[in-house]
């Protein structure tokens, strides 16, 4: 049997009006596609580095132990007696998807301009998909996470555990909404990915991952928490380490700005999709 | 056969800017210089009022010289990029082969690329399971299905992309010039397989520079020129119409900078000279020919055949003159150049238009350079051929004499 899967019977082709609208019916129709790219990405970043799936293991756990000695031990970050170790880990946690998803997801449809420019599919597959791809080290430094609380003896937080998937919910957001408007920036200024590693480690340092976000005054911790992943991050401690009840208000705002975050990136990309086989 | 609409395109139209500026900016330049003049820039209208109607199981043929905006209209119509004016409208499942290989990831296996390439080129995944060993039969690259691709050789790259793209099943099918690759057996069977695919009532566009496989595939041709339709009908009609056109430039030293070049580019053909031996300006039957051609090399290559064809009108290879046959092969260092001139004595083809296509390549299925139909010349008939009577049609002439032997003329009805 012929499958009809990718069928759009009558299609007109017309010059582009000024803003068009997400059509999800056909994301989905090209689901499959989505599918494929997220396998290849995945393939082809644990054959390209030598010591393949360790590697989502041993990068965070890395990062961890020398933030643990240089911060927890030499410097004494306080941590309202958590062990420094596992208070990092959970930080770095989701730091470490954002900053890779952003940055892969920045150059997505720069590399991927071979099949941009022959093929016709939905363009928002190619970073979507990109987005997703660092799931999957997410999902095996998150295991970690359990080990290293069990090797600490550390009770976590059981509702704290459910509060996780919305996290990364808002932390996917926050990557891919950021990311599809630094993609369809960087088709046509190239110099973006350069700016945007240097963007990323200032990031790092406003955002509450080898401290704690006690140390900001209260005055300033509205502006402190513009940046979701300073709320992700935040929430995630107190709900799963500190056993605090949950801070709806910023649950709620980080939510909001990532929202707004994804809408920014949309529209940018939108506008500026249809001339993208043009320009790459 | 019904003839139903499949494509219909109204006036349709895509213009460029054509700027002083590269083609890539940088977000720096951008926010300097924007309080600055903006550089002028050019309208250049690729395609400009095309008007086509396609109907279902039609092969269509778009020819045209280079620029004349035949690659820009396929890829209007697989909604790569959008038209500036005016609409197509189709119905049906498009898949486009504007390339080799589509998608194919040189880390990943054979095995492994077959489901991606097939993806993108709009094959689901249940679709290519189900084909997935019609593929692999077809490609003759079995037992190579689980090495990566950057390790296979040009020829197996090419076979596995081909078999793909042959399998694929959509309603319209849009080909840019990718049978052009590749060794000719092959072609011939990738070549079979779409034709039995369009009894299926499969509608094909193709643009192909290779006028046998428009004239032998196409059911109707279109001749684009400078973003225009020039002339459409039956493909015998307008083959001959743009070949009028293009032996209008005949002769004399081609400069093949902008030419379509295949092959992997390691050393190129920079140029080619197709002159008489006494320097005569006119070719005519029987004359010494020189062909000239200049070959730079970009890397270091060894053992390259160079090899000139001369084809007739219906690009039907008719001579070959090839350095292998003499048992030498070109070893050429990088940043070198090398000159060869073929000498073809007492070249005996008729009156007519001829095109010379130059190929090098090292063994079967190593491409470095070819430029198909790089440049043509035009055969006069030599002046005593045409003191009694008008040349007859033809290719080949030889050297023949004739003897009426006169004492056996008797007159046989005398008993």
């Amino acid at each position: 049997m012929k499958q009809q899967n990718y069928t759009t019977t009558f299609i007109e082709i017309k010059p582009p009006k000024a803003f068009v609208g997400i059509d999800l019916k056909e994301i989905w129709q090209y689901r499959d596609l989505l599918y494929i790219l997220v396998w290849r990405n995945v393939k082809v970043r644990y054959k390209q580095t030598v010591v393949g799936v360790a590697w989502a293991i041993f990068q965070p756990l890395i990062t961890m132990v020398i933030f643990t000695v240089f911060f927890g031990r030499l410097i004494k970050v306080p941590t309202d007696n958590i062990p420094y170790a596992v208070f990092v880990y959970t930080g770095l946690l989701y730091w470490n998807y954002f900053s890779t998803a952003l940055t892969s997801t920045s150059d997505s449809l720069v590399s991927d301009e071979s099949i941009i420019k022959k093929v016709y599919f939905p363009r928002i597959i190619v970073p979507i998909a990109t987005t997703v791809t660092p799931l999957v080290d997410f999902l095996v430094a998150f295991l970690i996470l359990f080990i290293l609380m069990v090797f600490y003896r550390f009770m976590p937080n059981f509702w704290g555990i459910l509060l996780l998937p919305v996290l990364m919910l808002i932390t996917f957001m926050t990557s891919s909404g950021l990311g599809i408007f630094l993609a369809s920036l960087n088709v046509k200024y190239r110099d973006v990915r350069y700016i945007l590693g240097f963007f990323i480690q200032l990031l790092m340092y406003i955002t509450p991952v080898i401290y704690s976000a006690s140390i900001i005054p209260d005055r300033f911790r509205w502006i402190f928490y513009l940046n979701p992943m300073a709320g992700v991050i935040t929430l995630a401690r107190d709900s799963l380490l500190h056993h605090l009840s949950l801070d709806w208000t910023l649950l709620a705002a980080s939510f909001g700005i990532s929202f707004i975050l994804i809408l920014i990136g949309l529209f940018y990309f939108r506008r500026t999709e249809r001339f993208f086989a043009d320009v790459l | 056969m019904k003839l139903e609409l499949i494509i219909k395109i109204e006036n349709l139209g895509k213009k460029y800017m054509i700027g002083a500026k590269e083609p890539y900016y940088s977000l720096r330049d951008s926010l300097v210089n924007i309080f600055k003049k903006k550089p002028n820039k050019k309208e250049f209208w690729a395609l400009k009022n095309i008007n086509l109607e396609i109907k279902k199981g039609e092969i269509l043929g778009i020819i045209g010289p280079n620029g004349a905006g035949k690659s820009t209209l396929l890829k209007i119509i697989s909604r790569i990029t959008p038209p500036t004016t005016g609409q197509a409208s189709i119905s049906g499942r498009v898949a486009s082969l504007l390339e080799i290989g589509t998608g194919f990831h040189p880390e990943l296996t054979g095995r492994e690329n077959i489901f991606l390439s097939a993806a993108i080129l709009g094959m689901s995944r249940q679709e290519t399971k189900e084909k997935f060993d019609q593929i692999v039969e077809f490609s003759e690259i079995s037992q190579f299905l689980d090495t990566p691709v950057k390790r296979y050789s040009s020829g197996m790259y090419v076979r596995l992309a081909f078999s793909i793209a042959a399998h694929i099943d959509p309603d319209i099918l849009i080909i840019d010039e990718v049978l052009a690759v590749g060794d000719a057996n092959f072609q011939k069977k990738c070549l079979g397989k779409m034709g039995e695919a369009s009894h299926d009532g499969r509608t094909v566009l193709l643009v192909s520079h290779n006028m046998h496989s428009i004239l032998s595939l196409s059911t109707r041709c279109v001749l684009l020129s400078k973003g225009k339709v020039v002339k459409i009908g039956r493909p015998e009609d307008v083959v001959r119409v743009y070949q009028k056109d293009i032996s209008g430039d005949s002769s004399g030293k081609t400069d093949l900078v902008n030419a379509e070049h295949y092959g992997d580019q390691s050393a190129r053909f920079t140029s080619l000279d197709v002159r008489t031996k006494d320097g005569s300006p006119l070719f005519a039957t029987g004359c010494d020919m020189e062909i000239e051609v200049v070959i730079n090399a970009n890397e270091d290559i060894s053992n390259a055949d160079v090899q000139t064809i001369i084809y007739d009108e219906n690009y039907n290879r008719l001579i070959d003159a090839n350095t292998l046959t003499k048992g030498y092969v070109l070893d050429l260092k990088k940043n070198h150049q090398a000159k060869i001139v073929f000498s073809l004595d007492k070249v005996l083809l008729k009156e007519g238009t001829y095109f010379v296509g130059i190929w090098m390549g090292s063994f079967a299925n190593h491409e470095i350079d070819a430029v198909l139909y790089a440049t043509s010349f035009k055969m006069e008939a030599r002046r005593e051929d045409t003191l009694y009577a008008s040349p007859y049609p033809g290719v080949y002439v030889c050297e023949y004499k004739y003897q009426v032997q006169k004492n056996q003329i008797k007159n046989f009805n005398k008993k």
